[in-house]
């Protein structure tokens, strides 16, 4: 058993950003940073696009919070809401300072780009690799931070609570096997979103959800989770991102016929150029229900890999592609053999995003005393019901500084010993782990089978348009699912670097995130952002101006109850675009 | 924590064109020596008179000698070109602003050994 | 086309092979399909067993470095069809220690990086209400190409030298020294030079050239390395020469 002031689990852009800031706020601390990879193998350095904050002179952090807020459909907390734009552009500026190759104007000052649903230029960039520039310099900047520990690939399987308050973790070393236990004054937990619960999504394959399912099974509530972001350009087969900034740049979507599409989703009218706020510039939300209507009208390209629109980047040239987007390139030309200077990108929507998570508050801080979350795992709301691309990044540094300050204080005041019960907890869960191990290896099930299949039962029930109907059928599934999983087989005895037993609880632990999501949805009898119920096409907010809260009750099954949003300065109003 | 390491094979230098290169640029280094050496010994048969002199001459002309010295000029080229190879990799040069291409550094360099060589000729046979 | 092609993959397994053998799986042969797409479909289809890392499965993660057909390469972007009719031989990335079938131990990259300091070191660090460091997009190419690693490994797994010297810094580690040091912003070069001119250093790099042809990022460590020598070289002489003019 050790023992360290603080543990963050995770160690992507919000991880490191909160272990810096513990270790900034009191060097006393020993604060550590457990990782089912090595950090910079991290989600985080996937994002492509650019991170957003105020930069320029005409711009102002009302106009970012108002595109936020709009953007999330009311849905976000308002409060949250402007305490993250006053403090991104800080946060940017700071990893300036420790290095990132931030994309500059001739003079030598940072350069912004357009991005969607936002009225202004604000997003930062460095080149079309900003999530991995803002990590690597995140990571390298940490380096240098010696009191900062790390266990790399490490996967954490609980999160250890007595009377409501978190104590720890208990961590299998993958290289050997080790289970451990790792006590700590607070728990951070940054360990991103959930993507691969869905069959076709952008996100990395360690997007399995874990903390949330880690927070929720301790008792902590989960916020909004039925708010899945579908990112509108993603790569056919592979699932791989083609940044929004392809479309900020100038990049047209396109029909089969050669139709700019958008134009008949009231999203604006089609000029050459990119017109903020407006067609390819729309949120992402509104972009990926289009193509379903497009589907629906039979517009769309039938591919081997399923019905496709195109992106059309020709008009824009080489030198500019080159200069701003040279990982689309890079990426077209690689995962899909075509050349995005003289031919059409095919694209279609893909599960980018997890707009609801871990339940906290605007430091960072759960339902749990000593549990903090921050980043995509986390709901503070700054999101809502959609989040506008470039946002994430910030919010990672924003709410990752104010999670590893406010749990830097709460480490620092309780510094004494760790109850009996946690021991008791972890001796528990080493024997849980070992008889899971003997227990499965008699069972009959393959897990890629059952994760296929979740994957489905989400896609079908609560993808970009769900019902009632599609979501009573999917709970039904996951019930079934979640037996055959208790029969799920290991064939791998190793101790050493065992994937097929962490495999196994990533199952388990996508499982329970499914079924919040789908607990969730189909609770929330209205249409709003990334939820749109064609039983229930309009957005109440009679009814539904609140966040849904769902908790694991003790017979394991899921309660949701709703909490009110936050609005400080914008009441809810008809989200505008193009108009 | 037992891993395992693969031990490395007897020829692995052979596996690549690379790795040769790479085996035979290093071995480069014992030819030079040798020039060194030839160069002191001739130094040393000048200084011991004509007849030393014309001695050194002799040796030099056997076979085997001119074999070395003909092997150990291939080394050297060998070395001076890779040499000269990688000389814009080391070297960035800015003019006005802009990156002087690589071929332009390395023709620069074959420049000087040529004017060089032209120097050391015109000292020797005017 | 064929619709299978074979994948032997190296297993190494501690508690069952005192070293690798390769096992033989058929896998579909199908457009688009990278190497890593027939490991997934062993462990998901055939022999849940089978361990590798992967993560991102676009290039950018840096996780799933192998040796495939011998040559050191991101099996996310490596095709099945560039190698039909086949066989695939799949192997770990060279030069590290084995911990399981394709998992190799990088723990001795992750010791060695810290030491060249890779962070924005200045004697002086402005409050960030102060704004940004200006830098000019010419000042950021000097060192962008060498910010572009991605910590894959490919380069100390092409390096003959650091397979004869494990001692040696290695490529990615020089490089991201370098990228540092020609960053406009920082003012760290002399606490890196130690470390970076050590025997251990660039001196031990006799420029095979190996891990610039391997780098899936267009990196070019060796050029990295090659313009250190030269700072040093010309460093030292300065210091000789002029022994009272430090800094």
């Amino acid at each position: 058993m050790s023992f360290h002031d603080v543990v963050v689990i995770g160690g992507g852009g919000a991880g490191l950003r909160a272990a810096i800031a513990v270790a900034e706020t009191n060097p006393a601390l020993r604060v550590a940073v457990i990782s089912k990879v090595y950090p910079m193998r991290s989600h985080t350095v996937s994002a492509e696009g650019g991170a957003a904050a105020v930069a320029a002179d005409d711009d102002t952090l009302d106009e970012h919070a108002y595109d936020t807020v709009s953007g999330s459909d009311w849905l976000c907390d308002q409060d949250a809401v402007e305490a993250f734009v006053a403090e991104a552009p800080r946060e940017l500026l700071r990893l300036e300072h420790w290095g990132c190759p931030w994309s500059r104007q001739p003079d030598g000052r940072i350069a912004v780009r357009a991005f969607g649903g936002m009225k202004n230029r604000r997003t930062w960039f460095a080149a079309d690799r900003t999530g991995f520039h803002l990590l690597h310099t995140l990571f390298q900047t940490a380096l240098s931070y010696s009191d900062i520990v790390r266990y790399d690939e490490w996967y954490v399987t609980k999160i250890l609570v007595d009377d409501g308050r978190a104590y720890g973790v208990v961590a299998i070393e993958l290289s050997t096997g080790r289970i451990e236990t790792i006590t700590a004054g607070a728990v951070i937990v940054c360990t991103g979103g959930c993507g691969r619960v869905y069959p076709f999504t952008t996100n990395a394959n360690i997007k399995t959800g874990d903390g949330m399912a880690l927070a929720y099974r301790a008792g902590a509530a989960l916020k909004d989770m039925e708010f899945v972001q579908y990112h509108p350009t993603g790569l056919p087969f592979t699932g791989i991102l083609i940044t929004e900034a392809a479309r900020a740049e100038g990049g047209w979507l396109l029909n089969k016929d050669g139709y700019r599409y958008l134009q008949d989703y009231d999203l604006g009218t089609p000029s050459p150029t990119p017109v903020l706020r407006s067609m390819e510039l729309g949120p992402r939300d509104r972009l990926s229900q289009a193509f379903v209507h497009e589907l629906d009208k039979g517009r769309t390209i039938d591919t081997p890999y399923g019905p496709i629109v195109n992106l059309d980047l020709r008009h824009l040239g080489a030198k500019l592609i080159d200069a701003k987007l040279p990982f689309v390139r890079e990426l077209c030309s690689k995962y899909q053999n075509i050349d995005p200077v003289k031919e059409l990108v095919p694209v279609r929507p893909v599960v980018h995003y997890m707009m609801g998570g871990i339940h906290t508050g605007i430091r960072g801080e759960t339902s749990l005393e000593g549990l903090y979350a921050a980043g995509e795992v986390a709901c503070v709301s700054i999101n809502g019901a959609n989040r506008l691309g470039s946002n994430s990044l910030p919010e990672c540094l924003v709410f990752g500084n104010r999670a590893g300050r406010a749990a830097a204080v709460h480490a620092g005041r309780y510094r004494h010993a760790v109850p009996p019960a946690i021991e008791a907890q972890g001796r528990d869960e080493v024997r849980r782990l070992t008889e899971d191990l003997t227990r499965h290896s008699e069972g009959h099930e393959r897990i890629a089978d059952i994760r296929t299949e979740m994957q489905a039962t989400m896609e079908n029930g609560a993808g970009i348009y769900r019902d009632g109907d599609s979501l009573a059928k999917a709970a039904e599934q996951l019930e079934e699912l979640r037996s055959r999983y208790t029969h799920a087989a290991i064939d791998d005895h190793s101790t050493r670097f065992n994937t097929e037993l962490i495999a196994l609880l990533e199952l388990g632990f996508m499982l329970d995130v499914a079924e919040s999501i789908i607990a969730c949805a189909h609770r929330r009898e209205e249409s709003r952002g990334a939820h749109q119920r064609t039983d229930f096409p309009a957005r109440d907010d009679e009814r539904f101006l609140a966040h849904s809260l769902v908790r694991r009750q003790p017979d394991g099954t899921s309660r949701v109850t709703y909490l009110p949003v936050t609005i400080t300065r914008w009441p809810p109003g008809e989200r505008v675009y193009g108009r | 924590m037992s891993t395992y390491q693969r031990p490395l094979a007897l020829f692995w230098w052979l596996e690549r064109r690379s790795y040769l290169l790479f085996v035979l640029r290093e071995l480069s280094a014992v030819f030079v020596a040798w020039f060194v050496v030839y160069l002191l010994l001739l130094v040393n048969a000048v200084s011991d008179g004509a007849a030393s002199y014309q001695e050194f001459l002799d040796w030099s002309g056997r076979r085997w000698v001119v074999a070395v010295n003909v092997l150990a000029m291939l080394f050297v080229l060998l070395h001076a070109i890779t040499w000269f190879g990688l000389a814009p990799r080391a070297m960035v040069i800015r003019v006005r602003g802009r990156r002087l291409p690589p071929v332009q550094v390395v023709a620069a360099h074959y420049l000087a050994w040529l004017v060089l060589s032209a120097v050391v000729a015109w000292l020797v046979l005017r | 086309m064929a619709d299978e092609i074979t994948l032997e993959v190296a297993r190494y397994r501690p508690e069952l092979e005192s070293e690798p053998v390769m096992e033989s799986f058929q896998v579909p042969l199908r457009e688009h399909w990278a190497v890593l797409d027939g490991l997934t479909y062993v462990k998901d289809q055939l022999d849940g067993t089978l361990s590798f890392r992967w993560s991102c499965r676009m290039g950018i993660c840096g996780s799933c470095g192998m040796t495939v057909n011998g040559e050191p390469q991101l099996s996310c972007a490596t095709f099945l069809t560039d190698y039909a009719p086949g066989p695939v031989r799949v192997e770990p990335l060279r030069n590290f220690p084995v911990i399981r079938d394709l998992v190799i131990d990088i723990d001795d990259f992750m010791t060695k990086l810290p030491e060249v300091k890779p962070w924005i070191i200045r004697d002086v660090h402005s409050p960030v209400e102060e704004g940004e460091y200006l830098q000019t997009p010419q000042e950021l190419d000097e060192y962008q190409q060498f910010s572009m690693c991605i910590n894959c490994m490919l380069c100390y797994s092409a390096c003959p030298v650091y397979s004869l010297e494990p001692d040696f810094i290695g490529p990615a580690a020089i490089a991201l020294a370098q990228r540092y040091n020609l960053d406009s912003r920082d003012e760290g070069a002399e606490e890196r030079r130690a470390v970076l001119s050590s025997p251990e250093g660039i001196w031990a790099c006799t420029f095979v050239g190996e891990c610039s042809a391997a780098c899936p990022k267009g990196v070019d460590p060796a050029g990295a390395i090659q313009r250190y020598k030269l700072t040093a070289a010309t460093r030292s002489i300065k210091d000789l020469l002029m022994p009272r003019s430090r800094r």
